[in-house]
């Protein structure tokens, strides 16, 4: 049993509310006692920064206020990912069933389904999915469009989106388990997080833990893309070899060069390592990668590590909310340089300031953008140090020349 | 821990740098004018510097405060 595994194939869309009830059972009572069991269930946040769930919804329950919020994030703005789609596509019910169980559990009395505008067939699943549940579950639910930009499901953005339609970052503290929906404690929380809450109000925490490992327990979804025979989602047990997950998708290892892992905002691993490590969010935090959000995308042989990520940074730059001043000027100048790098007509002056310019990105945004940014850039730098060493002194690529202008 | 800490609001800050000038000890410019600031606890001889840079920033930007909201 797990939020996507063991039911109806997700290309068969929505799964209707009594074929739900059937395979999990009614929605328990749940309740406040159920952040204890969460707690114990050792479940982290699957939106990308793997915060520990039950931590986050004392933070939201503690705030002195007889009304709360909570906010579904189903805005998915990472291009390379589509869980949480598929995901909203396929168990509707699943995710309604941990949106109402979370507001149960912190006494809000409505909740909030933050869903990206591209992903209308999520939406759609969703809405028919609050039609048939009727208003079984007494509590006012929304639903809200995020739009199509990389921040806007960041969790300041969402909270801002549905206050007044600008989905921007605002200014930390206060943080949405303090003021987030009209000023109300709000839990912001990923959509397949919530699904795992209601397995883990069915079955408990020990049922959770039996699969996956110590520190990183249950199931994760993983979004497989690129240089994949089989590309998709994929639902995992934590701990699984990322090379066994890799090679049920039709993965050559040998037409490999690198694989990012944990989307955009994650980093480059090179083709010999990634296979060997582990599916383990907390393992890959220890070993100073990140899972993210679950995005695996194989880079082939053939395309150019450098090229890859210049295009990804002028993304980021591109995607910037161009609120401050670091990110707006600093994260343009670096994806500016990694241009130049690729397309080999980097200057000195470039090559001393990257770096630096790179490390100043850290830290110094309202949101995490710039910095997710610089970890691409660093890591890129690190796995691809002959490539870009070739383009910056030799003025060479050594993957066809014509892919940069071809796809540009 | 009574510390204090210089920090500031990205999204305000608009990069005028008086703030560098006034404790050059804890803040420097980024190529653009944007501060880094020192993310170590700011001492005692430096308070009061740091207070003036804090009531001289035109943008109320920055502040000086005493505890720091972990990040998450």
């Amino acid at each position: 049993m797990s939020v996507l595994a063991g039911g109806p194939p997700v290309q068969r869309g929505a799964e209707v509310l009594t074929d739900h009830q059937r395979r999990f059972g009614a929605i328990p009572p749940g309740g406040a006692r159920l952040i204890e069991e969460i707690e114990r269930s050792g479940l982290r946040g699957r939106g990308g920064a793997g915060f520990p769930v039950a931590a986050k919804w004392s933070a939201v329950a503690a705030g002195r206020s007889r009304r709360r919020v909570v906010l579904v994030n189903g805005a998915e703005g990472e291009p390379l990912s589509a869980k949480d789609r598929a995901l909203m596509c396929a168990r509707p019910h699943l995710v309604l069933d941990g949106a109402v169980l979370a507001a149960r559990a912190l006494r809000a009395d409505q909740a909030v389904l933050y869903v990206g505008s591209e992903h209308r067939s999520a939406r759609n699943a969703l809405e028919d999915a609050l039609r048939d549940r009727g208003g079984a579950d007494r509590i006012d639910v929304r639903v809200v469009i995020a739009p199509p930009r990389y921040v806007a499901g960041e969790e300041s953005a969402a909270v801002r989106c549905v206050n007044d339609g600008t989905a921007l970052p605002t200014a930390l503290p206060p943080r949405p388990f303090q003021s987030g929906v009209d000023g109300l404690p709000t839990l912001v929380q990923n959509v397949e997080t919530l699904a795992h809450v209601a397995l883990i109000a069915r079955f408990g925490a020990q049922w959770f833990r039996d699969c996956g490992t110590a520190n990183a327990p249950g199931t994760t979804l993983l979004t497989l893309s690129g240089a994949v025979a089989r590309p998709g989602v994929v639902e995992v047990r934590s701990g699984a070899r990322l090379g066994d997950v890799l090679g049920d998708a039709g993965f050559v290892a040998a037409d490999t060069s690198a694989v990012l892992l944990g989307g955009y905002f994650g980093g480059w691993i090179a083709g010999d390592v990634a296979p060997t490590l582990a599916v383990d969010a907390a393992a890959l935090r220890g070993a100073g990668h990140s899972l993210g959000c679950g995005v695996v995308a194989v880079l082939s042989e053939t395309e150019c590590g450098v090229v890859a990520t210049a295009r990804i940074l002028e993304f980021l730059a591109d995607q910037s909310a161009r609120q401050c001043g670091p990110c707006v000027f600093g994260l343009r100048a670096v994806a500016q340089c990694w241009h130049r790098v690729a397309q080999r007509t980097v200057t000195p002056d470039d090559l001393v300031r990257i770096g630096r310019w790179t490390d100043e990105l850290t830290g110094r945004g309202a949101c995490r953008h710039p910095d997710g940014a610089a970890n691409l850039a660093r890591s890129a730098l690190q796995v691809f140090r002959e490539e870009f060493m070739l383009h910056a002194e030799h003025r060479r690529c050594s993957h066809q020349s014509a892919a940069w202008r071809a796809a540009s | 821990m009574n510390e204090h800490r210089l920090t500031i609001d990205r999204i305000r800050c608009d990069g005028r740098g008086i703030c560098a000038d006034l404790v050059p000890e804890l803040i420097r410019l980024d190529d653009w004018g944007y501060p880094i600031i020192d993310a170590r606890p700011v001492g005692v001889e430096l308070t009061e510097h740091a207070r003036r840079a804090v009531a001289n920033c035109p943008m109320r930007a920055l502040r000086l405060s005493l505890s720091n909201v972990p990040e998450n």
